[in-house]
């Protein structure tokens, strides 16, 4: 293909262009043209394609996620807000801590290993972006049914690529959540979340300021990765002459990716760069449209100059390239020669491509010739917006009114065989198969990782300051009212992060849906953002920013609207958490919060064929006196230990607390079959010694106190029934490996 | 007795990172021939007897299956006598 240059589109405007082949359409197509005063060159059509997507120009979704900037809440902990790679909040003690969390699901169900590695490497990348060093990850998962043929592929090579690509790193894997259901079947969701520390000082921003300034990539050379479907090269004159197929999937090399991490951080520690901006999805075309459209607008770049993995790339391809491990920096002249002796010292590839201009306009020349002549915000930031139709879907008013009355277990033998079935369903089993997989302490500084109710870091080794994240979704209760599910994910993963006694901070978000072209899935993403911002504003947390994923379905159906919610949270001393369960006997046990008869969205009723009824209503005022306790639980030192209560209810965490360091209970309740098995939103299981309860009882105030019965024993008694802790071990423990093993 | 061999390579445009990482060590060690390597795999299966048109239909679709990842390898089957 000859090359297009600026000319020649100037001169041959009528050339027909794949613009429909690369997603675009016919009035965006004309947008272009409009913008540009002409027709775009093939490689401007190429980077505005990959821009004006829906995963990096977020149309479908802009005109809903305004509201987390409309009901932000006034927070002095939000040192950068939403727009940048990753929200940046202040934890104290002079040290910043970034984290986001995005999704790679359709790159993971094509190739499971690499997807969800690439996954990864990714979200560290922006972490990193942000002038801070990335010290933990979480990866929230959704499968298929757990004995589905396709879930036996995608899962292992999931948790294979997740583990492989994070523990190459050296960065502890400390939760996530690992969730089945039938709609994922064929739509898997990997999210990626990782945590990042620094100092207020050295926040990077991705901005190319300063005329004159050197425009500079650095890491792996560029290849054919991840070009596929929106590829100019789809067009048969190429096809002709160049390679056959170029693949959709990115191969990630986490070693290389360790040795950018640690080469950043001296080239930021020595305050090398003005700007910077990882090269993550749309790679070059992102990167440099984002970086001119953050500084005054002008840049120059010299595209010939880019290292190749593979000579025969064309223009518009290493525009379009999504090869791993790449990042874009903007240095100062004077400051070039110190950046490229650490590239040197790490063996790390770097060139310079260009230089900031002090006009308005990106442009990218091909040996000499001008290919590229754009204002770059309307590459990066101008895209379309779409205020798509949206209606409430008919199946909503069909399932509220359904009534959800499954079986509730009344005799002790049936009891008994609900809490070994709940122990043992995919959703609430344990989950060490996995976790196993992941390095959860390397770096040493890990002090809670699953099965705990929140993943906790100690970010300084003096003074023990510590963060805990948490991620959550219900989407059973997302899809019966998501509004309301929005807001109980949220109150869900403040809870978590409040049971060690942590306090919640700030929210990051990946938002989970089906297409957006259909008006009952808009209208589920538009009721879940006004939910979680209505949530985040009366909970007084601000969100630093998330990541939207679309078109998560599989024919006509989509998968359940699932908001994943990750909440940070900041605690003084880790050495003073609460622990999730007790280590000996003689501890009295309650339950706080009270409890209803909504079986609605739980899993027992999934459990029995029901998705239907009503969803819980968030009482966040209410949430919010809980966390208050559980904090206090915490610094007045009255909880020995405190467990949250979630998906499975009552017995899925007395469960967990008892297997966890093997010391038994004997409940009392009044009536077991369905308080064991309710999950109403709100409540938490606590230990306290026997002398503290009456500290416990003046703590707690108006919130409701149940007692439940005392700690000891080689096994679980809830009233007359008993389960020996091996039998309730042997059901957890064995599901995934029989499944997966 | 035959023996069917299956190669399996990364497809061109993939990235290998142990084959950048032996083209790295060569010149580290004196050998400079080397412009670029890639690395791959190659299992040697022993069959019965020569193989029949079934069987090598059969190992094409184990190939594909088990040997080789078709997003991102390629593959070839070949008989050594």
């Amino acid at each position: 293909m000859a090359l297009d240059t600026v000319a020649l589109a100037t001169n041959n405007p009528d050339t027909p262009q794949p613009f429909a082949e690369l997603g675009l359409k016919s009035d965006e197509y004309a947008r272009i043209k409009e913008i540009l005063g002409r027709r775009p060159t093939s490689s401007e059509l190429a980077m505005y394609s990959v821009m004006w997507s829906e995963h990096c120009s977020y149309k479908s979704s802009k005109v809903h996620l305004k509201q987390f900037g409309d009901k932000a809440v006034k927070s002095d902990a939000l040192l950068v807000g939403i727009g940048e790679n990753a929200g940046v909040v202040d934890v104290g003690q002079g040290y910043a801590v970034t984290f986001k969390v995005e999704s790679h699901n359709h790159p993971s169900f094509i190739e499971p290993y690499q997807g969800a590695a690439t996954g990864v490497g990714g979200i560290v990348r922006d972490i990193l972006t942000m002038g801070a060093r990335p010290i933990a990850v979480m990866d929230p998962l959704r499968f298929g049914p757990a004995d589905a043929p396709d879930t036996r592929r995608v899962l292992p090579g999931v948790i294979a690529g997740v583990g492989g690509y994070g523990n190459c790193l050296g960065l502890p894997n400390i939760g996530g959540e690992v969730v089945f259901d039938e709609t994922y079947l064929g739509n898997p969701l990997v999210n990626a979340l990782c945590v990042g520390v620094m100092k207020h000082s050295d926040i990077k921003l991705a901005k190319a300021a300063g005329a004159g300034n050197l425009v500079v990539l650095y890491g792996a050379k560029t290849g054919g990765d991840g070009i596929g479907g929106v590829s100019v090269l789809a067009s048969e004159t190429f096809e002709a002459t160049g390679p056959a197929k170029r693949p959709a999937v990115q191969v990630g090399d986490p070693f290389v990716e360790k040795v950018l991490i640690e080469c950043s951080l001296e080239i930021f520690a020595e305050d090398l760069v003005v700007g910077i901006q990882d090269l993550g999805g749309a790679g070059l075309s992102c990167a440099t449209s984002e970086l001119a459209s953050g500084g005054s607008g002008g840049m120059k770049v010299e595209l010939d100059r880019v290292p190749l993995r593979d000579a025969t790339l064309s223009p518009e391809e290493i525009l379009m390239s999504e090869s791993q491990e790449r990042m874009c920096a903007i240095v100062e002249p004077s400051k070039i020669d110190r950046f490229l002796e650490i590239c040197k010292k790490w063996d790390v590839t770097v060139t310079v491509i260009g230089e900031v201009t002090d006009g308005d306009r990106l442009e990218i020349t091909w040996h000499g010739e001008i290919i590229v002549d754009v204002p770059p915000r309307t590459v990066a930031h101008e895209g379309p917006v779409y205020s798509r139709p949206l209606a409430e879907p008919a199946y909503i008013a069909r399932v509220n009114a359904e009534v959800i009355n499954p079986v509730i277990p009344q005799t002790a033998q049936e009891i008994k065989d609900a809490i070994l079935m709940m122990a043992a369903t995919p959703n609430l089993a344990d989950k060490s198969w996995v976790t196993n997989q992941y390095d959860r302490y390397v770096q040493g500084n890990t002090v809670q990782s699953q099965p705990d109710d929140s993943g906790m870091v100690r970010i300084d080794e003096k003074t023990h300051l510590g963060v805990a994240v948490a991620t959550d979704a219900n989407a059973n209760w997302s899809y019966l009212n998501p509004y309301e599910g929005a807001k109980l994910a949220l109150a869900e993963a403040s809870r978590n992060i409040a049971t060690a006694g942590a306090i919640p901070l700030a929210v990051t978000n990946c938002l989970n849906f089906g297409s957006p072209e259909d008006p009952g899935v808009m209208w589920q993403f538009a009721e879940t953002v006004r939910g979680l911002a209505d949530g985040c504003l009366e909970m007084g947390l601000p969100v630093t920013g998330g990541n939207v994923s679309f078109y998560n379905q599989t024919g006509g159906v989509a998968i359940l609207p699932t908001p994943v919610i990750g909440v940070l949270g900041v605690i003084d001393d880790v050495r003073t958490r609460t622990p999730m369960s007790f280590d000996r006997a003689g501890l009295e046990l309650y339950l706080i919060g009270a409890s209803d008869e909504n079986l609605s969205g739980s899993e027992w009723a999934y459990l029995h064929g029901m998705r239907g009824g009503q969803a819980p209503t968030a009482d966040l005022q209410r949430e919010m006196r809980l966390i208050k306790l559980l904090v206090k639980g915490r610094t007045e030192n009255i909880f020995t230990a405190a467990h949250d209560l979630s998906q499975g209810g009552l017995t899925a965490s007395l469960t967990e607390m008892v297997l966890r360091y093997n010391v038994g209970a004997r409940i009392t309740l009044a009536n077991p079959g369905i308080t064991l098995l309710v999950e109403t939103p709100g409540r938490v299981v606590v230990a306290v010694e026997a002398s503290k309860s009456a500290m416990l009882k003046e703590a707690a105030g108006d919130i409701p106190l149940t007692y439940l019965g005392t700690t000891g024993g080689d096994s679980l008694i809830i009233n007359d029934v008993e389960i020996s802790l091996t039998e309730l071990r042997t059901a957890h423990t064995s599901t995934f490996q029989k499944l997966f093993g | 007795m035959a023996i069917i061999v299956v190669e399996v390579m990364l497809k061109p445009e993939i990235l290998d990172p142990q084959g950048v990482a032996v083209g790295a060590a060569l010149p580290r060690l004196g050998f400079t021939f080397a412009k670029s390597v890639r690395q791959g795999k190659r299992f040697e299966i022993e069959v019965e007897g020569t193989p029949t048109a079934a069987q090598m239909a059969d190992i094409e679709k184990a190939a594909a299956t088990l040997l080789a990842n078709p997003v991102i390898e390629t593959y070839v089957v070949k008989v050594q006598a």
